[in-house]
């Protein structure tokens, strides 16, 4: 990769790394946040600029970074004419924002967050104009979304500010959300998501079937970014961020994305008669619309929200007539755009901060008071009203030459006279804006004394109109940038030449018109305004939350409709669900023949299906008593278990065997607490019901095993039991399974165990804080209480038990490799040899001989685990690859020591730890429900002769 | 023999469905270990039965033997399985001390006292 590309890389992170230092520094002050914001804007700044000369000459700039190649998403950067023009506007006005906002917000406010804000703003809005690959580029336009709701709401306190945010998320957000769907149809089409291929496959996509799709979803996302009728109204209610949020958003970035993504989509979906028709109306009709409501708007900010709605419209509208001429119009009336628009936002800013009014009814008057704002606000407006000498006056008559020669369905006219129209609205809001503030007698009303602002204030809007009159005058300087960033939206070697004159043309007439017809619209503008404000319109915001308010209503209905409270039915909806889903898809799939002959059935194996067939059901009938149903429970786990047993699953059969005698100890203790008997609550058609859902149920799933089990699948078992010794050095295959070749499976369940074993003990804890606490000790359960607890024979057995047990669970870990047994086996065994202790001689006592904490178990168990799996790593194998290896060690037999065994260790350790914790958490609980403690082994010690063996609490 | 498994399977699906949609927590937990029983035996049926044919490798040489892998999953199955009846057995006891009563429903006048708030 050169150093050229890796500087553009650099370019797109800079301002996301400079976004972490404002932030965090809350008390450094105005001064340092900005200063931190200036330098990583500058940076790039520069650094895009030293690119500048290459990228002129027509040479386009490139990075590429595989992300996620599987997706077709690469970080991939590039810079041509147009994005160089977007990253200079981007950066260029950042700075100036960066200065003007130091001093535009007020020590109180927090403006290291503010900075940050701005960063991420900047940096996702750096992201779109530079992306190479269109699924990064709609990655940023989301990122400008987010950061923009963040800026638009930045004074939380303001209800408007949080509306507005709200609003121009949800709009700005569901447009991108119909981009994303747009843009994946047009990668689809051109078999690629890189942005250079695309361009390159214009003519396969308006081929294309699904260009209609593509065009009409992409432009939603452009048209909702850009405020586009109908669209545009959540434009004007942004305004309640702060102005130099304003100044940012709505002059040189946010709402030119959705520009820029028509421009750079300009080379694939322009020229035919749909974008014509679609972009070039929409834009037309914005343009005359937003010029206006601009020309009867009091609040300043409002009227240029609202310019700025039409002149997006204009640029809109020529980039949908879809000629050379055109887009260069465009091009150049972006750079101007940006040039006034910017200055006057900054301008109304300075004018709200010194008068603290932005209403033009309560201003005017001012060109006395502020004569260095009165003269920057008026050259940015004469050139927003397209003034000779000032720079909107050459690209509004580009835009006029443009729009004379346009038909419209064959219609010479409506075109130019619309554009005159809206030029002629626009001379008069911006007439407007220069005589209602400035002009007239100076008031002696206003909310406060206004004067000329300091030069931080006025420093960057004075930058901005040097730059109006500039390329007003000398029109050839923007030449080079617009001659570059023209060709790389046409894709064509262009060479306009932008000039001042262009003789007596029909724009001339057009723009004088506009002119003249402006000013007799202003002087009118008294009474026009009195028609105005009686004519009824429709307000944009409350149809907006009319219709929010309804999605919400209707969301709203749905889950309340269906998450009542009720567990059973959602269980119920479920189960159904489930079975009517199970059912189609057998209806839909057919069944073959049968291709297993079915296993003879010895007597033994019918009694043990008879028990439990009958305990199943007694369960169900017997379940309002539930230690009965506690014991039925039993013994359907037990012969389960030897069920595996006879069906060649010793592994299995050896953990459910545990596994139940644990499960029934964990519910024994529960239902100490819980009450014995469950009420008679459900009527006789619920029964009904939830039977017959029970019988769908299972004689669905029955039969799906059935079906299931008498027909034959290829499968990939042979694969394990072929490798298990080879591979794995085993001969259990089950636990090579489980150690070896998914591995990281149990790995992953251990783990999920061990969770389990903390998240009770801390749920045990949390109930033990509450008023639960309370509840156990007001309790009385002596009643339940056996007189004699810790039986003298029980606490000898258990403990002649004990090594037993252990040398047992020692002997099932050892042999597991290669004999049924292993790590959960062994850990489930030793626990309950454990456990048996805590039965017979209580739990005060045996947990005072308890070493080590289980917590612990769990933490080393899951660590083991992990490192031995890490340990290949070392080898340059992945992650749990296991080795083995035979050792012989006389006397004893030759034997084999695997990794994998202490893999298994582990998953032994965890295990034990978890279920211990488990049943540990659950037998605390009756420490405090007035439990007493036992500190002698037994109730009655025959060796100690002595009945005292416990003592209240 | 297979009809017998699949029936069982029947069997403890169809209660374990019916003791789930009982309105207190002890019989939604039984439901759910009769629901799991059922789940568990499916996926070690999925390997379809044989007799005498333990995935454990023989040492005299050539030798049939059954699905390994449905039992290795099944195995974490039922750990896991009952990781999850304490987990939830922990919650329904937490909940029926704390408000003192084990029905798992949500009153539709509670409901409607949440949704006025």
């Amino acid at each position: 990769m050169s150093t050229s590309s890796n500087l553009l890389f650099l370019i797109a992170l800079l301002p996301f790394l400079g976004a972490l230092v404002p932030g965090v520094m809350i008390r450094a002050g105005r001064n340092a946040a900005a200063t931190f914001t200036a330098v990583p804007t500058a940076i790039a700044l520069i650094l895009l600029l030293t690119f500048a000369p290459a990228v002129m000459e027509g040479e386009v700039i490139q990075a590429e970074l595989n992300w996620l190649p599987q997706l077709g998403l690469s970080a991939s950067f590039f810079l041509d004419g147009l994005g160089l023009l977007f990253a200079c506007m981007i950066l260029g006005v950042g700075l100036l924002i960066t200065l003007y906002a130091r001093f535009y917000l007020s020590g109180e406010d927090p403006v290291g967050q503010f900075y940050t804000y701005l960063l991420l703003f900047q940096g996702a809005m750096l992201g779109i104009v530079i992306s190479d690959n269109i699924l990064l580029l709609l990655v940023f336009w989301e990122l400008t979304s987010l950061s923009s709701f963040l800026l638009i709401g930045y004074w939380k306190h303001l209800p408007e500010g949080r509306q507005g945010a709200r609003m121009a998320l949800t709009v700005t957000g569901a447009g991108g959300l119909a981009m994303i769907g747009g843009m994946l149809i047009l990668g689809n089409i051109a078999g690629s998501y890189n942005l250079t291929d695309i361009l390159q496959a214009g003519d396969a996509i308006r081929a294309s079937d699904w260009y209609m799709p593509a065009l009409i979803l992409i432009l939603l996302g452009a048209f909702t970014k850009s405020a586009q009728f109908p669209f545009h109204f959540w434009l004007p209610h942004a305004m309640a961020a702060p102005t130099p949020v304003s100044a940012y958003l709505h002059s040189a970035t946010m709402v030119k994305a959705g520009v820029f993504l028509l421009a750079r989509m300009w080379p694939v979906l322009s020229g035919t008669d749909a974008w014509f028709y679609i972009v070039g109306t929409i834009g037309l009709i914005t343009m005359v619309l937003g010029a206006l409501i601009a020309l009867f708007k009091d609040d300043l900010k409002a009227l240029l929200a609202f310019s700025t709605v039409s002149h997006l419209g204009l640029l809109t509208m020529l980039l949908g007539f879809g000629t050379e001429a055109a887009a260069v119009a465009a091009v150049f009336h972006i750079i101007n755009h940006l040039t006034f628009k910017a200055a006057l936002f900054m301008t109304a800013g300075i004018i709200d901060h010194e008068t603290h009014t932005r209403d033009i009814k309560r201003l005017g008057g001012l060109r006395h008071l502020m004569p260095l704002t009165f003269f920057i606000g008026t050259v940015a407006a004469l050139s927003m009203a397209g003034i000779p000498l000032f720079n909107g006056f050459l690209s509004k008559e580009m835009m006029l030459e443009e729009a004379s020669h346009t038909y419209w369905a064959g219609n010479q006219y409506v075109v130019p006279v619309l554009a005159t129209i809206g030029a002629l609205l626009s001379v008069a809001y911006s007439l407007r804006f220069i005589s209602h503030v400035f002009l007239g007698p100076v008031r002696d009303d206003y909310p406060s004394k206004p004067h000329d602002p300091p030069f931080g204030l006025w420093a960057a809007p004075a930058l901005l109109v040097i730059l109006v009159i500039l390329i007003g005058v000398m029109p050839f300087l923007a030449e080079g940038i617009v001659t570059a960033a023209a060709s790389a939206v046409t894709g064509a070697d262009l060479h306009p030449h932008l000039k001042i004159w262009h003789g007596v043309t029909p724009a001339l007439y057009m723009s004088i018109i506009a002119v003249i017809g402006g000013a007799i619209l202003l002087a009118l503008h008294a009474p026009l305004d009195k028609v105005w404000i009686k004519a009824p319109r429709p307000e944009a915001k409350a149809i907006f939350d009319r219709l929010i308010a309804a999605v919400v209503g209707l969301t709203q209905r749905i889950t309340y409709g269906t998450h009542n409270g009720a567990i059973s039915r959602y269980l119920a909806i479920f189960t159904v669900a489930s079975v009517l889903l199970g059912a189609v898809a057998f209806m839909g799939g057919g069944l073959s023949a049968p291709t297993r002959e079915m296993l003879p059935v010895p007597a033994v194996i019918a009694v043990g299906w008879i028990m439990l067939i009958v305990a199943t059901i007694s369960v169900v009938t017997m379940h309002h008593h539930r230690f009965r149903a506690l014991v039925l429970i039993g013994i359907i786990g037990l012969t389960i278990s030897a069920g595996f047993v006879y069906m060649s699953a010793p592994d299995l059969a050896l953990t459910q065997i545990s596994v139940e005698t644990v499960t029934i100890m964990l519910l024994l203790l529960a239902l100490h607490f819980l009450p014995k008997e469950t009420p008679k609550e459900s009527s006789f058609g619920r029964k009904m019901r939830d039977g017959i859902i029970a019988l769908a149920a299972g004689g669905g799933v029955g039969g799906l095993a059935f079906a299931f089990m008498q027909r034959d699948v290829s499968t990939i078992s042979s694969y394990h039991v072929e490798n298990s010794y080879e591979g794995g050095g085993g001969t259990n295959v089950v636990n090579v399974i489980l150690v070896d070749f998914r591995g990281y499976d149990t790995y992953g369940e251990i783990i999920v165990l061990g969770i389990a074993g903390l998240l009770i003990y801390a749920l045990m804890h949390a109930l033990l804080d509450g008023p639960a606490a309370r509840r156990l000790r007001n309790t009385d359960y002596s009643q339940d209480r056996s007189k004699d607890r810790h039986p003298l024979m029980m606490v000898v057995v258990t403990r002649v038990l004990m090594p037993i047990a252990l040398m047992v669970g020692l002997y099932i870990f050892l042999r597991g490799h290669n004999q049924p047994g292993g790590g959960f086996v062994a850990g489930l065994v030793v626990a309950i040899a454990l456990l048996m202790q805590y039965m017979a001689s209580g739990f005060a006592w045996t947990q005072d001989r308890q070493r080590i904490e289980y917590h612990t178990l769990i933490g080393f168990g899951v660590i083991i685990a992990g490192i031995t799996g890490a340990g290949a790593w070392v080898f340059g194998a992945p992650f749990l690859t296991s080795s083995y290896t035979y050792v012989h060690l006389p006397p004893i037999e030759e034997f084999e020591l695997a990794t994998a065994m202490l893999f298994d260790l582990g998953v032994f350790l965890t295990v034990l730890g978890a279920v211990m914790l488990m049943l540990y958490s659950l037998s605390r609980i009756a420490r405090f429900a007035g439990e007493t403690v036992n500190v002698e082994a037994m109730d009655y010690d025959p060796a100690s002769r002595v009945d005292a063996g416990t003592e209240e609490r | 023999m297979e009809f017998l498994v699949a029936s069982a399977i029947g069997a403890m699906t169809a209660g374990g469905v019916y003791l789930l949609l009982r309105l207190r927590t002890f019989p939604v937990i039984l439901g759910l270990a009769l629901l799991s029983y059922a789940v568990n035996v499916f996926l070690f049926s999925s390997g379809r039965l044989a007799i005498d044919m333990s995935p454990i490798l023989s040492k005299y040489g050539e030798a049939s033997y059954t699905d390994p892998l449905p039992q290795a999953l099944v195995l974490t199955a039922i750990v896991i399985s009952f990781g999850m009846t304490a987990v939830l057995v922990m919650i329904s006891l937490g909940a029926y001390l704390e408000a003192d009563s084990d029905e798992i429903d949500i009153d539709q006048a509670d409901l409607d006292e949440d949704a006025a708030k």
